[in-house]
């Protein structure tokens, strides 16, 4: 983990902590406050390549480390999407939903969760290959990544 | 190249000077009501328009809307959008105003002078009523007050609520219904780690409460909760839901028809229909939760002293083809249900703050994509948008109201860009002085980081993570110290 990361990661800790005081059991889904946890020594700074389709259609090719969740990957390179990843990870605000590619989809090793997908309910524009962007942690296998981020607005609604 | 001549240099630098001081005019929008809708659609203006002023004017003296007095204590999760709101709130070009309410301090005709748009975000805080007779008994609770007192909310503080009895009712079937009775069917206990307030926690601590029904006039199909919370519910310890099987007539032939979100909801109630009962034998003080359907309350039956001693319900049979539109209407059979206690929990309606606002009939204010439509138009007032429960109506969760804080913000930020600008106006510095006429004290950011920093410090001494202040004089006293 690069030293710039750690601080990143050391602030919005503190910051959380001084904002909102709070010691629930969800700790343990902040996956961003136990990095070290999730580091497996030997997989220290590899990373892999992702590239994310912002609703514009823009695209941002970034580097992603493994062990990281793809939200871990918006935060940690300032990708700047509005709104993403309000909850910080805790599983309770499905703004982090992104749309991956069949075999994308298909190759990741774990199926969404009940808590997952009674998240992923509430999302507009929910589809077949619809993840939860926290949820989704790098790993080498999934290098090359393609991530889509839908719409937060449905037109019809208002 | 050869210095121009004097003359032309003049009118160049004019010609730049003019260009500069198009430049300069700041754009200037005013947000009511500092919730969800108010930070997510300055979040948006502040990213996508150069130059711009935002001022977000609040009630109270402090920020969040419901995300403080309306998401439950033990849901701190959710509350974790208040850092992407601090940082909203951070940025330079957005300014937060505490203690300052639209239709009171200010009108909006004063705001739309001084702002180039005005951004109406003010929720919706008046609940629905049912309309049928003792509807004013004793202890016939609106869930959002009960909501609002636990939370600390400084109107809902004075709450009077009687626990004594061992049945209570409430009268909907949404979220905010599952809330109340998860609150009051959770083992006190795990509530004292929460920001829940300290006189709801000794209430609670008191209650005498072992069974909660959830009345709802339609059925399993049409329920307005989401699955999160009913999963939430159906886990919670040393509490046993009963559903009535005759409820689900035909429902299990319906599944295969149903979109995602649905289908899943409903095989959740299946699911737990089925469940061969957990032994809770061994459970001591086991609560039972009671979701009933088809039933639509008519009359509130009261004992002495007015006080509620049972509800009568009509039984109810749906018409119409579509799931979602399906009315209930009466079949003539109807059921008494005994309870001390009753919550209506039916939906909210905005309140009109102003004389030239008009609502719909739904108790939203008119709206075509967040732009008021407005007749008396004149050029010297700002536009008016709307955005948040006060246009959508109360429906949704935050992730929902976001969307529409952005939808409406892209329209605000293309409309700036359109118009031109030709002179700055007054802005923040006009309005404080209208507002200083009413000798209102005027809580900026800063005195809402003495609040929170006091709030956490209380909490410290408890062993919660904040002791929320509830009354506006001791919020106004921390802030101004
Ligand atoms: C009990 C309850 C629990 C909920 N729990 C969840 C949850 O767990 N998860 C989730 O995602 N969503 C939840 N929601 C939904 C969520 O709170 C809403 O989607 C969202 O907050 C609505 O935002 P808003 O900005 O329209 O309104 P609000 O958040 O209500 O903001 C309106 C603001 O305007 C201020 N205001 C009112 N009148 C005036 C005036 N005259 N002048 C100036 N300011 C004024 C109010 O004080 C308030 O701060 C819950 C809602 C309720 C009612
Ligand atoms: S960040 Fe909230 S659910 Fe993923």
């Amino acid at each position: 983990m690069s030293l710039r990361n750690i601080f990143r990661t050391v602030r919005s800790t503190h910051s959380y902590l001084l904002r909102y005081n709070y010691l629930g059991a969800s700790f343990s889904n902040y996956k961003s406050v136990v990095p070290l946890s999730t580091n497996i020594p030997a997989l220290k700074d590899e990373k892999v390549k992702v590239t994310f389709v912002l609703n514009d259609g823009k695209r941002i090719e970034t580097e992603a480390k493994v062990g990281d969740s793809l939200l871990d990957v918006v935060v940690n390179n300032d990708l700047n999407i509005e709104g993403y990843g309000a909850c910080e990870g805790t599983l309770t605000c499905s703004t982090c939903h992104v749309i991956l590619k069949q075999e994308d989809f298909d190759r990741l090793p774990e199926e969404a969760s009940d808590e997952e997908r009674d998240m992923l309910d509430l999302a507009y524009g929910l589809t077949d290959t619809s993840r939860l962007g926290c949820q989704i942690i790098m790993s080498k296998d999934l290098d090359g990544l393609e991530i889509q981020i839908p719409e937060t607005i449905n037109d019809a609604r208002s | 190249m050869p210095a121009p001549p004097f003359k032309m240099n003049f009118t160049y630098s004019k010609v730049m000077v003019r260009m500069l001081s198009f430049a300069q005019t700041i754009p200037r929008v005013g947000i009511v009501g500092a919730g969800t809708a108010g930070f997510y659609a300055a979040m948006h203006l502040s990213k996508n328009v150069t130059n711009i002023q935002i001022d977000i004017f609040e009630k109270l003296p402090v920020p969040f809307g419901l995300v403080r007095y309306g998401v439950a204590p033990d849901h701190p999760e959710v509350k974790n959008v208040i850092n992407q709101f601090t940082k909203v709130a951070q940025h330079p070009n957005v300014n937060f105003y505490g203690n300052v309410t639209l239709g009171k301090d200010v009108t909006l005709c004063q705001l739309r002078q001084n702002y180039d748009a005005v951004l109406l975000c003010y929720g919706a805080d008046e609940d629905k009523t049912l309309g049928i007779e003792n509807e004013d008994a004793t202890n016939i609770v609106a869930a959002r007050n009960f909501v609002g007192w636990y939370n600390g909310s400084p109107s809902d503080k004075n709450l009077k609520i009687d626990l004594s009895g061992s049945t209570a009712a409430i009268l909907g079937q949404g979220n905010v219904a599952l809330d109340v009775a998860r609150i009051l069917l959770t083992p006190v206990d795990e509530l004292r780690k929460t920001d829940i307030t300290e006189y709801a926690l000794a209430t609670l601590a008191e209650s005498k409460l072992t069974e909660i029904y959830l009345i709802g006039r339609r059925g399993p199909l049409q329920v307005a909760f989401t699955i999160k919370e009913l999963r939430e519910q159906l886990k919670l310890k040393n509490c046993k839901t009963i559903w009535r099987e005759q409820d689900f007539k035909g429902v299990s032939e319906m599944v295969g028809y149903l979109e995602r979100p649905r289908k899943r909801l409903t095989e959740l109630m299946l699911k737990s229909l089925q469940d061969n009962p957990v032994d809770f034998s061994q459970c001591q003080r086991l609560k039972y939760f009671k979701p009933i359907f088809f039933r639509s309350p008519t009359k509130f039956i009261t004992g002495i002293d007015k006080k509620l001693s049972a509800i009568k319900l009509d039984c109810t049979k749906l018409i119409g083809d579509k799931l979602e539109e399906q009315r209930p209407v009466p079949i003539g059979e109807s059921e008494v249900i005994d309870c001390s206690l009753a919550f209506r929990s039916i939906g909210y309606k905005s309140v009109p703050v102003d004389k030239n606002l008009v609502f719909t009939k739904y108790g939203t204010v008119a709206n075509n994509k967040g732009c008021i439509i407005d007749n008396n138009v004149s050029s010297d007032l700002g536009r008016l948008y709307v955005a948040g429960w006060l246009g959508t109506g109360p429906v949704g969760v935050i992730l929902h109201t976001m969307g529409n804080a952005f939808q409406v913000a892209k329209v605000i930020s293309e409309d700036l860009k359109l118009s031109t600008l030709s002179k700055s106006k007054g802005g923040f510095e006009e309005v404080r002085k209208i507002i200083a006429k009413k000798n209102n004290f005027i809580v900026g950011w800063a005195g809402w980081e003495k609040i929170d920093k006091y709030e956490i410090e209380q909490g410290k001494l408890k062993g919660k993570p904040r002791e929320k202040i509830c009354s506006i004089d001791k919020m106004l006293e921390v802030a101004l110290m």
